[in-house]
């Protein structure tokens, strides 16, 4: 299969008949999907679908930050999204992914932390992000990044009653929201790169780089991945590349209130 | 920008690192091991390999694979961190992994595993790239077929100050930092290891990277004269 990749990307194609730095279609954003969640999106990059839901419980804050709500990304390796997905804990790559989109969230400030404390050093807003896969067809970086954004927009902090105990309805106010970081995913096959990858050609890729960025110019995370490696203009021109084709996921985003 | 020019805390220059040393052969059961310190930031790595790697179904008829397993000692750091591995080590033990597989030629270790174990009893930062350096080294004291060395080290920023090797206390800047965590592989010119967090500029990432990358093949020079040191005139493999 590793050859046929790059074969084909010899003469400038890809499997599914992408260029190189094509984004699958469609992307989808669909929020409000799970009713009992304060927060949901169902995303869709090409063949890939997440679901994503944002819970909100009131804890004590780390003692280290005692003036902020907590921030918490997971992902699970849902068994109905692909038959090589086992039971059990999720694996280390997918453990590695879910930081990987914890840190775009953090590291940008999209949660403004400290608008969540109630109490300092007492009482604090706990968010926590969940994404299971419902079909794995590659790339559960960029759907899990999509749809936990999407989530975090579509949230609503729950309604307390006097005691501070959650009443299991929601109020009208939002997360406090800030920046949005844009992650998107390119691999390296060969010597050739692509964004966006498909499960195909995740699995022979020799390595992996996401990028998360904001603002104009602003980098806030990157993760290499797989056992192959960059020269330092690939890592130049992938950046340069997540600057210029952020618009296709914003885009998609815009639509979501 | 203004404001005061920021200055480091210990009182380094921007590209100058902590104090480092590398001592080989530390574990006497392991097939091969080091120990790296930089400052207050301690690694000991060690190999146990090529051997064969189970269950079967895992091994490759093509080549052999590099494992990693990484661990913050419960005592490495200010509040005592539980021994069970955390998601963080977890996602760092492949991190490693991943940025050392470049460093063997696999093709040779068909079915087998190098198994490379690193513990951190003393951290400042930096742990993942100390590990890093001190398998780059156990994994030749092992007398595994190797391309080359690796070095790692990190880069970032305090404020908007591009610097390399950060403390936990730059790391910690109140008004923000950066950490870029870089591997190298000075022969291939590949970057094996990279991350980020933070908020930098595409301009000051540029000049972090180039600035790590440099002290990459320094360190692997380093890691040269030690093996060169202890194998001088020596018949043994």
């Amino acid at each position: 299969m590793k050859e046929y990749i790059i074969e084909l990307a010899k003469s400038g194609l890809r499997l599914d008949g992408r260029g190189f730095l094509d984004i699958r279609k469609p992307i989808k954003v669909e929020v409000g999907v799970a009713k009992k969640a304060e927060g949901s999106a169902l995303v869709q990059i090409g063949n890939t679908k997440m679901l994503a839901g944002v819970k909100l419980e009131i804890g004590t804050p780390f003692p280290d930050t005692p003036n902020q709500g907590t921030l918490m990304v997971n992902m699970e390796a849902t068994q109905l999204a692909h038959p090589d997905f086992e039971s059990g804990p999720p694996p280390p790559e997918i453990i590695e992914i879910a930081r990987t989109i914890d840190r775009g969230i953090r590291e940008t400030k999209m949660i403004d932390l400290e608008k969540l404390c109630i109490e300092e050093g007492e009482k604090v807003w706990m968010v926590f992000i969940d994404l299971y896969p419902l079909n794995h067809a590659g790339n559960l970086i960029d759907a899990g990044a999509l749809g936990a954004l999407a989530a975090l927009k579509n949230a609503r902090i729950p309604k307390v009653d006097e005691n501070g105990k959650p009443t299991g309805k929601l109020t009208n106010k939002k997360l406090p929201l800030t920046k949005e970081p844009i992650t998107l995913t390119f691999v390296k096959i060969g010597d050739k790169i692509m964004a966006d990858p498909s499960l195909e050609e995740e699995k022979v890729m020799d390595a992996r780089l996401a990028v998360s960025v904001s603002g104009k110019d602003r980098i806030n995370a990157l993760q290499k991945s797989g056992t192959g490696g960059f020269t330092e203009e690939e890592v130049f021109s992938i950046i340069d590349n997540t600057f210029k084709l952020r618009k296709t996921i914003e885009k998609a985003l815009g639509e979501v209130k | 920008m203004a404001g005061k020019k920021i200055k480091r805390p210990d009182g380094r220059k921007p590209d100058e690192i902590r104090e480092i040393s590398y001592e080989l052969g530390v574990i006497k059961n392991a097939d091969g091991s080091a120990k790296f310190k930089i400052g207050n930031t301690e690694a000991i790595a060690a190999v146990y390999g090529p051997r064969e790697l189970h269950p079967r179904f895992l091994q490759d008829p093509n080549k052999g694979m590099l494992r990693c397993k990484y661990n913050l000692m419960s005592f490495s750091v200010s509040e005592r961190k539980r021994p069970a591995p955390t998601r963080r080590d977890t996602e760092l033990s492949l991190v490693i992994a991943n940025a050392l597989s470049q460093c063997v030629f696999l093709e040779k270790y068909p079915k087998l595993v190098i198994d490379v174990f690193v513990e951190v009893p003393q951290a400042d930062a930096g742990t993942r790239c100390a590990g890093i350096c001190a398998a780059s080294l156990a994994l030749a004291d092992a007398g595994i077929e190797m391309k080359e060395l690796a070095g790692s080290i990190s880069a970032g920023a305090i404020g908007d100050l591009i610097v390399l090797d950060l403390t936990k206390e730059e790391e910690d800047w109140p008004k923000g930092a950066t950490d870029i965590p870089i591997t190298y592989l000075p022969r291939q010119k590949l970057i094996t290891g990279l991350q980020l967090d933070g908020d930098i500029s595409f301009a000051d990432f540029k000049k972090a990277l180039k600035m790590a990358m440099e002290k990459c093949k320094d360190l692997v020079k380093k890691q040269e004269e030690v093996l060169k040191a202890r194998y001088k005139g020596s018949d043994e493999e």
